[in-house]
């Protein structure tokens, strides 16, 4: 702790100074990699995807059309039609938006909460960081789904409701990488430099910790993007995400499900968009993480 | 030893005790009126009077909290809306089921990931890591439930060489109730044919089960070997002539697996939580299956029941885990243990 003293102003500068340098590099070096540089365009593409459902998607997604059930993928209904008449490529389509709305808000939502309160037990340590820490271990100490599925059916079905589940069971994990980081950081010179010069307690922790901590946590975001998009797909499956005529990937293969022998297309589309975009935001977050720490290479 | 467990069976107390604060705080706090839930949708006003007194839910919160731990220590999880049994009756009816499926996805992990993941370690930066890596990417980003259903299009469908779901084909007697695991349960009447029916039934859930903890655990696997690949006590080993085959069983893949392992841990929470989607999938008669039944009919007492379980069975393995580390690990020696270099 005491080894701080002499330079840590020009730490700081040094490191805003390189900042933008090392963003570039960062840029580079996450496209060097292929799969990297394709999950990067995945991501791009579902993304533009997203925003621009309604312009491209060939019908729409949620009116019924009984004329049309059921029919194989062909030159007008390239992934074929569902139970209602509806064209499948449209209702994925459409799902992209839900399914990286509700991913992004769920990681907003667990990422807030876990950084203040990973913050507040790292910074302050002693009984709060004992506290809070606990509570954190008896929330990791569910399996994920199982506690989400649990929280989901109390607050009952709904695409809004699940995402809150989600973000209830995944903060634990932001809060314990934070305060790791704020427990390191607040022995840092540069710190100690702002705390001898009259600096206070909230300022040192959201101006000198937190935006020192803002690298780790995006890595973390990036790698948990997907994994938000797979398990909100799973609770729509199982009944508690989204409801039906709703768009969602993961409600479609459920009611695909009913028809799968002899209407294979209904589940194999929705699931396959589910798959990629999955893997595209872990193909993107492993290629971040590897761009930004090489160090940290697993 | 015997502190560090010690420790750790205080540890689990602290999380059993949390897990009840927190599955109490879901069925009697976050509901508006819990009393409504149990009684059902369609029940009268004073309907919903009984069942609230009957379960002591008009009595203050911290009364009510007593109650339910009472209750749980007494292996008393409720009625199950559903049926209108124990709830801990259906648990202990539909639990072997689920626990026969895991652990037949954690052997094939084990047996597919470790080997595997030393392979792509060995062969860092040829074609066939960068095969594996792909397809390990591949595999944590596979939904299991959709994984599940793509296998019953290729076996059952196109293939026909594999059952479509269940635990045994329809002719099959099922086997008297011992362990409640049927490859276990028909060996005891020495009833091959319907071991091997069993044994079948068992592939596709398991393999769509495994795939996603098998991708990480091989992935780990092929980390740790590079790491330990580069130490200096492997070095050694080489410089001193012993055989490649035994520095690598030896030195390597043992070492390599003390992270492994925990890894190996977390990923039975995975999969336990996996088990839900992929019972519903091939139509297992798990608790998985009964938990999303109960949610499609609201059976709260049921959804936490399964919720509790799956849990303490999490907290468990982890515990199990831990123990298994400090084992494996020849640094943490607790009196009279050799070293190796």
């Amino acid at each position: 702790m005491s080894e701080s003293a002499s330079s840590s102003p020009t730490l700081e500068q040094a490191a805003a100074a390189t900042t933008p340098v090392r963003r570039r590099g960062t840029l580079r070096r996450l496209i060097a990699n292929p799969l990297s540089a394709a999950g990067l365009a995945l991501v791009l593409f579902a993304v533009v995807v997203a925003l621009a459902a309604p312009l491209i998607a060939p019908a729409d997604p949620i009116a019924m059309m009984p004329d049309l059930r059921l029919q194989p993928p062909s030159l007008a209904h390239w992934m074929g039609t569902d139970d209602g008449g509806r064209d499948i490529l449209s209702r994925i389509i459409f799902g992209t938006r839900s399914s990286l709305l509700t991913a992004l808000g769920i990681l907003a939502v667990a990422s807030v909460t876990g950084t203040a309160i990973g913050l507040a037990a790292g910074y302050f340590g002693g009984w709060v960081d004992e506290i809070l820490m606990r509570i954190t271990d008896m929330f990791l100490a569910f399996p994920a789904l199982v506690l989400a599925m649990g929280l989901a059916a109390t607050l009952g079905p709904s695409l809004f409701n699940a995402m809150l589940a989600t973000a209830v069971v995944w903060w634990p994990w932001y809060a314990r990488l934070v305060r790791g980081q704020a427990l390191h950081l607040k022995q840092e010179a540069f710190v100690e430099a702002a705390r001898v010069s009259g600096a206070s307690a909230l300022r040192i922790a959201f101006h000198h910790i937190l935006r020192n901590c803002l690298t780790p946590i995006i890595v973390q975001m990036s790698l948990d993007i997907g994994y938000a998009i797979l398990t909100l797909a799973s609770l729509s499956f199982i009944g508690l995400g989204a409801q039906p005529p709703t768009p969602e990937w993961g409600s479609m293969v459920s009611v695909g499900r009913d028809y799968f022998l002899d209407q294979w297309w209904m589940v194999t589309f929705p699931g396959l968009a589910i798959f990629l975009a999955v893997m595209a935001f872990n193909l993107l977050g492993d290629g971040l993480q590897e761009a930004l720490s090489p160090r940290l290479r697993r | 030893m015997g502190t560090f467990i010690l420790r750790r069976l205080m540890f689990l107390v602290l999380v059993l005790a949390g897990m009840c604060v927190i599955t109490f705080t879901l069925t009697h706090v976050v509901p508006g009126d819990p009393a409504r839930l149990l009684a059902g949708q369609h029940a009268s006003a004073e309907e919903v009077r009984t069942v609230a007194s009957m379960y002591g839910l008009d009595r203050p919160l911290p009364t009510q909290f007593w109650i339910y731990v009472r209750d749980l220590l007494h292996g008393d999880f409720g009625m199950s809306l559903t049926d209108r049994r124990p709830v801990a009756e259906d648990l202990g009816q539909f639990l072997p089921a689920s626990m026969e499926l895991t652990l037949a996805a954690v052997l094939l992990v084990i047996v597919i990931g470790l080997p595997v993941g030393l392979w792509a370690g060995v062969s860092r930066g040829r074609p066939i890591d960068h095969l594996l890596r792909f397809l390990t990417v591949g595999g944590v980003s596979m939904p299991i439930f959709w994984f599940g259903i793509i296998l019953q299009i290729v076996f059952y469908k196109q293939l026909q060489i594999l059952p479509i779901g269940g635990r045994l084909g329809i002719l099959d007697m099922e086997p008297p109730r011992v362990t409640g695991f049927y490859l276990i349960d028909t060996l005891l009447i020495g009833d091959w044919p319907t071991f091997g029916s069993a044994l079948v039934h068992l592939i596709l859930p398991a393999s769509a089960l495994a795939a996603g903890s098998l991708a990480v655990v091989t992935r780990m696997m092929r980390a740790s070997v590079i790491e330990v690949l580069d130490a200096d006590h492997v070095r050694t080993a080489r410089a001193k002539g012993l055989l490649p085959a035994i520095v690598l069983t030896r030195h390597v893949f043992r070492n390599a697996l003390i992270p492994t392992t925990t890894v190996l841990g977390l990923q039975i929470g995975a999969l336990l939580a996996g088990n839900v989607l992929a019972e519903v999938v091939f139509n297992w008669p798990g608790i998985g299956l009964y938990a999303v039944n109960a949610i499609r009919n609201l059976d709260y007492p049921s959804i936490m029941g399964v919720t509790l379980v799956i849990s303490v069975i999490y907290v468990l393995v982890n515990l199990l885990v831990d123990i298994a580390y400090v084992a494996l690990d020849p640094r943490i020696s607790y009196g009279g243990g050799k070293r190796r270099a």
